[in-house]
């Protein structure tokens, strides 16, 4: 007995999308620059994960969503996606996705909600037991029931965004892209569009690929995450992974009793030093107890804590970093 | 199908909100319809038989034109009007998601739109027409029925037009010089500004031979019973024959702005 061949849900291979951009050098001539916003870029994606897919501004995310949506042609590579090539298939891969973006919406400005909800059943076709089942749950777990007869110009932009995801969803996708879900939010907002996701996947395995710049969606919602930058990925893997790789360090601040030099003990360097207080970094994958205990054993120590690498930083690390050769 | 006629009562439904909009434009439409009625009547004194119509005739024609002005967005407007935003903005990229083509859900809100527009600023004027003047009413049921049938078709025939117009949006990023142009010929070649009955001999022909022709001056000439028999059909068969044409272009000019915005990126 053979296994079965795996399929993976996203199956992206050595893709790459140039863009020619025409340029007037003086009065008359032209010239034209090729761009190339995303090339060699390779990953897969099964059914039921929760990817986050970030990098700098320009640095290709928007292009790969097209591309993996099926409203831009890659030059090169391979891609498909739900089995379908999005390119060729678009409108009925339409059918299988669901697409949010946080600055636009799908929505009709002057209807209310609910009418809006109306037409998406019809546009799809989703049975009406199945779209009522599908509305009331979403409704409910967005806390929608009291804004369904506002018309969309009149709720607030936390409103806005949980009708459009309540919008994406009605037809069952198997996979829902969100390009920037939590732009503008309050921290509330986000934090409950955020739980709904997580409920989300987990209830009904949808796949989500998530684009954000706001590295806390990533950090509560992804198991896993591409960075992108120059139009490449550069990491792959998971969120602790990526601690890693940047070689991050945590910090342990000691607050002496009495100001002394810097301290000296094995397995941390003192970054700085102000008055009675020290910092003091170790890898981040390191114990924190033996410097702790280091510390404790030589210095009369006041007050201990520790602050924990910034993801952000790990990231602004990944990004100056040139990518690694392959091999 | 169930999906357009939602639509378009959506699209119904959304202009009829405006219900202050509406009154003032009643009244614009009747204060203009009374001003064209003297006008005319004075060119029909001093011309009487002008073009084949007499002095009733030619009233009943600017009250037509009055009721068919925002029914037929002979001043532009209307669900292109959306596209056309959608375009400048890239919103129209969201409409490229759905398993929906985009000519019928943009007609079908026209037309939902036209229906309240011909009910609202179409009858109301009428009515005044009929209150201050004398004016021709259809000669028989047939020519009535032929009016009714060529009133969506003429919507039709110039919602193709204006969607064509948007659409040049996707090149030009912004339609409204191309917007400018085709409702100057819309106002002119319709016979909105003078009945195409009155223009000089080839002038004339290329007038009624344009698509414009279809938004008024075929739906007037029915109402007012300038032809008979076969003639209707063929008055009708004009509008069908254009808006096959238009929409084919539509579809044509689609084709392309959707391989632009795919292969180039928008």
């Amino acid at each position: 007995m053979t296994r079965p061949v795996h399929h993976p849900l996203i199956d992206v291979r050595d893709l790459a999308r140039t863009f020619v951009r025409r340029r007037r050098i003086g009065r008359l001539r032209r010239t034209t620059d090729t761009v190339k916003a995303v090339h060699d870029l390779s990953f897969t994606i099964d059914a039921g994960e929760m990817v986050g897919y970030i990098g700098p501004n320009g640095a290709g995310k928007s292009t790969t969503i097209k591309m993996l949506t099926g409203i831009l042609v890659p030059t090169s590579g391979a891609l498909t996606v739900a089995g379908l090539e999005p390119q060729r298939d678009r409108v009925e891969l339409a059918r299988r996705i669901g697409v949010v973006f946080g600055q636009r919406t799908t929505l009709w400005w002057d209807l209310p909600l609910r009418d809006s909800f109306d037409l998406l059943q019809k546009i799809y076709r989703t049975g009406p037991a199945r779209h009522r089942e599908n509305l009331g749950r979403f409704v409910e777990l967005l806390d929608l029931q009291d804004l369904l007869d506002t018309p969309v110009r009149q709720l607030s932009l936390g409103q806005r965004m949980r009708g459009d995801i309540v919008a994406a969803l009605l037809h069952d996708p198997e996979i829902l892209f969100l390009d920037e879900p939590t732009i503008g939010l309050d921290v509330i907002s986000k934090g409950r569009l955020r739980e709904f996701l997580r409920a989300l996947n987990a209830e009904r395995a949808t796949t989500l690929v998530l684009t954000t710049h706001d590295l806390q969606d990533i950090e509560a919602l992804c198991d896993r995450v591409i960075v992108i930058d120059h139009g490449t990925a550069v990491y792959d893997g998971s969120l602790t992974g990526l601690h890693q790789r940047g070689g991050s360090t945590r910090t342990l601040v000691v607050d002496l009793v009495d100001e002394a030099p810097p301290i000296d003990v094995p397995g941390a360097t003192t970054r700085r030093v102000e008055g009675p207080r020290q910092w003091l970094a170790f890898p981040a994958d390191a114990s924190a107890a033996p410097v702790v205990a280091a510390v404790a054993a030589a210095y009369d120590v006041a007050d201990l804590s520790i602050q924990e690498p910034a993801i952000e930083d790990v990231i602004r690390e990944l990004y100056s970093t040139p990518p690694a050769p392959p091999g | 199908m169930s999906l357009h006629v939602a639509v378009a009562t959506r699209a119904f439904r959304r202009y009829s909100t405006y219900r202050a909009a509406t009154l003032a434009g009643i009244f614009t439409n009747s204060v203009f319809g009374v001003i064209y009625s003297y006008a005319y009547l004075a060119l029909w004194a001093a011309n009487p038989d002008a073009g084949g119509y007499d002095a009733v005739d030619a009233v009943t024609f600017v009250w037509l034109g009055q009721a068919l002005l925002m029914t037929v967005a002979l001043f532009g407007g209307g669900s292109t009007e959306d596209l056309a935003e959608r375009i400048r903005t890239g919103d129209v990229a969201i409409d490229l998601y759905r398993p929906v083509g985009l000519i019928g859900w943009y007609l079908a809100s026209d037309l939902g739109r036209a229906a309240y527009h011909l009910l609202s600023r179409g009858l109301a004027p009428l009515a005044v027409g009929l209150l201050l003047f004398d004016l021709t009413l259809p000669v028989s049921p047939l020519h009535a029925l032929a009016f009714v049938v060529s009133l969506p078709l003429a919507v039709t025939l110039s919602f193709t037009v204006r969607f064509l117009v948007a659409c040049s949006a996707f090149w030009l990023l912004d339609s409204s010089g191309l917007r400018v142009l085709s409702l100057g010929f819309a106002l002119f070649f319709s016979g909105m500004t003078l009945p195409l009955v009155l223009f000089p001999g080839w002038l004339g022909t290329v007038a009624e031979a344009m698509p414009f022709a279809g938004f008024l001056q075929v739906p007037a000439d029915l109402w007012l019973g300038r032809h008979e028999g076969v003639d209707i059909l063929a008055r009708l068969g004009f509008q069908v024959g254009w808006i096959v044409v238009l929409l084919a272009a539509c579809a044509l000019v689609l084709r392309a702005a959707t391989r632009k915005v795919v292969l180039q990126g928008g």
